[in-house]
């Protein structure tokens, strides 16, 4: 009897599991050739697809990539001026010092995007761009090495993750005076048209930093108990939800232009940020709402059996809990957000496309659509993918899915 | 009316409750005294867990008088915190909060409610964990756990608030039957130590070894109140009878 059960328990039966790779052969025949009419569709895919390589390696060897070099400083500032861009490369710096800092204090995904930073600007550098961007560029990985020596040595010290955190809620307002500058300081750069990629860039970074918090607050709103809140916030996401981005815009720069007097009327960038905010809050609250009533009922009740009161609740409970639960849905919104700064071009302000279709007005640059068009898309998959990709991990590491 | 404490420390006077057209509580009259464990046990939808509920005000009472430690339980927010504070509760569903982990889960009220130092509040949650047994999980979060220990965590979550009271909502009921002896041994203890506790429960070993007094609830009404000893060798009432062969085999 003891026999019987020692080989139950021992390791001597347990059969490992079966082995799951196939030969390569036998794979292209089971996935592909696997009957006649599949294998002429394996075929003709195939040769589409060499065709539309050739085409596509044909073109990208011909193409006038010139034209991005020669224009990048207008598509990355616009008409910023020469001799302030500096304030753009202090700004980038102070950023890149601390994400350095940042993965020089902790450890994990903070590190991989640092690296990740230091890494492209390294690659930029080495790319033929004029020389003083080079250097400007090698700047970066610079400052994050910096940033990331400084955290390193100050590990052992409390103060310095206090330092730190203080150092990054000042950075957004520091860098915004930076870019745009003080009377009396800094020459005031006129807010209007002057702006490229870091508009985009600076649009999407104060609408996801003001859309998150109204929109929870929007999505909590709609779910109180009194219901003059609960209307107001209903009727704002409806209507919000209701109307397209564009037309919204357009209201803000046309409608806004005729009904309020210049004197009191904010710069039209302003006024597109703005836009922008109001539109994503209204569907960052309909996410938010979806996870807060995926929480059940008992975690309240929990909650307020060991005597937290309603906003405790709301804090340590079920926002955590909720906002946890609507990750990938609330970075699609950002990342959603961050591709429709684009569409500020329609309202004449000159973001990154819309300065690309003013250099193809250009007659030296005429035809390079495509190198343009590229060069765009390329730039916006990097971020929004980085998005999405900081976003799982996130994810993973907050253990979504273990409950 | 003056509320008095030496009335008792729950005192329930014909308390009603409806769902919709459903009158679920028809009249609960029910008086406790300090240190006392009275267990509420009848067939499911009787309304028992709607009536402990009503206790800490998790479910409204919609006529009739409800006085937890001299505190009328009303639409008054702050007495309704203050019973809270209180009253103790352990769910059928546990409930913990499944983002913290379970020393957070101890902490967080004594800290938030109580204004507890978080060091002082991390001990006291240890002393619990030890006196439930499973000190080495502190740190571990509810999703790792087996039902038994989340159960006692959940007690010892309450416990952490030095509750006056504890109510236990069928705490055993979503337990695999080699846990259910672990949390009970742990309601044991605690009703030795003298706890005020109502228990809603069909382990029947349990109210017999324990209890001071056992309810028997069906349709929203008291039907039966009796000592232990009575109410399994002697009941009063017909539909207690019924009851008892049904679940005593």
């Amino acid at each position: 009897m003891a026999d019987d059960l020692h080989t139950f328990h021992s390791t001597s039966n347990q059969l490992p599991p079966p082995s799951e790779r196939i030969p390569v052969l036998r794979w292209l025949k089971q996935n592909l050739f696997s009957s006649w009419f599949n294998a002429i569709l394996t075929i003709v895919a195939g040769a589409l697809i060499v065709v539309l390589i050739f085409g596509l390696a044909k073109w990208a060897l011909g193409a006038r990539w010139e034209v991005i070099p020669a224009n990048l400083k207008i598509l990355l500032v616009g008409t910023y001026p020469a001799e302030q861009m500096w304030r753009v490369w202090t700004s980038l710096y102070i950023i890149a010092f601390l994400l350095g800092l940042s993965s020089g204090l902790r450890s994990g995904l903070i590190r991989r995007i640092s690296a990740a930073a230091g890494i492209a600007s390294i690659v930029l550098a080495i790319l033929p761009f004029p020389w003083v961007t080079r250097g400007w560029t090698f700047g970066v990985a610079f400052a994050v090495a910096v940033g990331f020596g400084m955290g390193y040595l100050g590990k052992k010290n409390r103060w310095f993750k206090r330092l730190e955190i203080t150092c990054w809620v000042l950075s957004f307002p520091i860098g915004l005076v930076l870019l745009n500058g003080v009377g009396g300081f800094l020459p005031v750069i006129e807010g209007r048209n002057k702006w490229g990629f870091v508009l985009n860039l600076l649009g999407a970074m104060v609408g996801i930093g003001l859309s998150f918090p109204v929109g929870v607050s929007l999505a909590l709103g709609r779910r109180s108990k009194l219901p003059a809140i609960r209307w107001v916030c209903t009727a704002y996401i409806e209507l919000i939800r209701g109307v397209p981005l564009i037309s919204l815009l357009f209201m803000a720069s046309i409608m806004l232009q005729l009904l309020l007097p210049a004197s009191v009327r904010p710069d039209l960038v302003i006024r597109a940020m703005m836009t922008i905010t109001a539109f994503s809050a209204a569907y960052m609250a309909e996410n938010v709402r979806g996870g807060l009533q995926a929480i059940p009922k008992g975690q309240y009740e929990a909650a307020y059996a060991v005597g937290l009161n309603g906003a405790l609740t709301t804090v340590l409970i079920i926002l955590p809990q909720a906002l946890r639960a609507v990750i990938p849905a609330i970075v699609g919104q950002f990342i959603s957000l961050f591709k429709d700064t684009t569409l500020f071009g329609f309202i004449a302000i000159l973001e990154l496309l819309n300065i690309s279709r003013s250099i193809l007005g250009n007659l030296e640059w005429r035809g390079t659509i495509f190198e343009l068009y590229v060069f765009i898309g390329i730039i916006f998959w990097i971020l929004c993918y980085s998005m999405s990709y900081i976003s799982r991990r996130v994810e993973k590491s907050l253990g979504v899915g273990e409950r | 009316m003056s509320v008095t404490r030496d009335q008792g420390i729950i005192v329930c006077r014909d308390v009603h409750k409806w769902f919709g057209d459903f009158h679920v509580l028809r009249g609960i009259s029910l008086t406790m005294q300090k240190g006392e464990v009275v267990v509420i046990c009848g067939p499911s939808g009787s309304g028992k867990s709607t009536f402990i509920r009503t206790i800490n005000r998790l479910e409204e009472h919609q006529r009739g008088q409800i006085i937890v430690d001299g505190i009328e339980l009303t639409h008054d927010l702050r007495n309704i915190e203050a019973i809270r504070r209180e009253v103790g509760m352990v769910f059928q569903q546990f409930n913990l909060f499944p983002h913290l982990t379970v020393m957070q889960n101890i902490t967080l009220a004594p800290v938030w409610v109580l204004k507890m130092k978080k060091s002082e509040a991390q001990e006291i949650a240890m002393q619990l964990l030890e006196r439930v047994g499973i000190p080495e999980q502190a740190n571990k979060y509810p999703g790792q756990l087996s039902g038994g220990q989340q159960q006692r965590v959940v007690i010892a979550r309450a416990l952490a608030m030095t509750p006056k009271i504890m109510l236990f909502d069928e705490p055993t009921s979503a337990l695999d039957p080699e846990m259910i002896k672990e949390v009970l041994d742990v309601m044991k203890e605690l009703a030795r130590s003298g706890m005020t506790m109502i228990v809603v429960t069909h382990e029947m070993g349990f109210a017999r070894e324990v209890a001071d007094r056992i309810i028997f609830f069906d349709f929203g009404q008291l039907i039966e109140e009796n000592t232990p000893e009575e109410f399994f060798h002697n009941p009063k009432h017909e539909r207690t009878k019924l009851f008892l062969s049904q679940i005593l085999h």
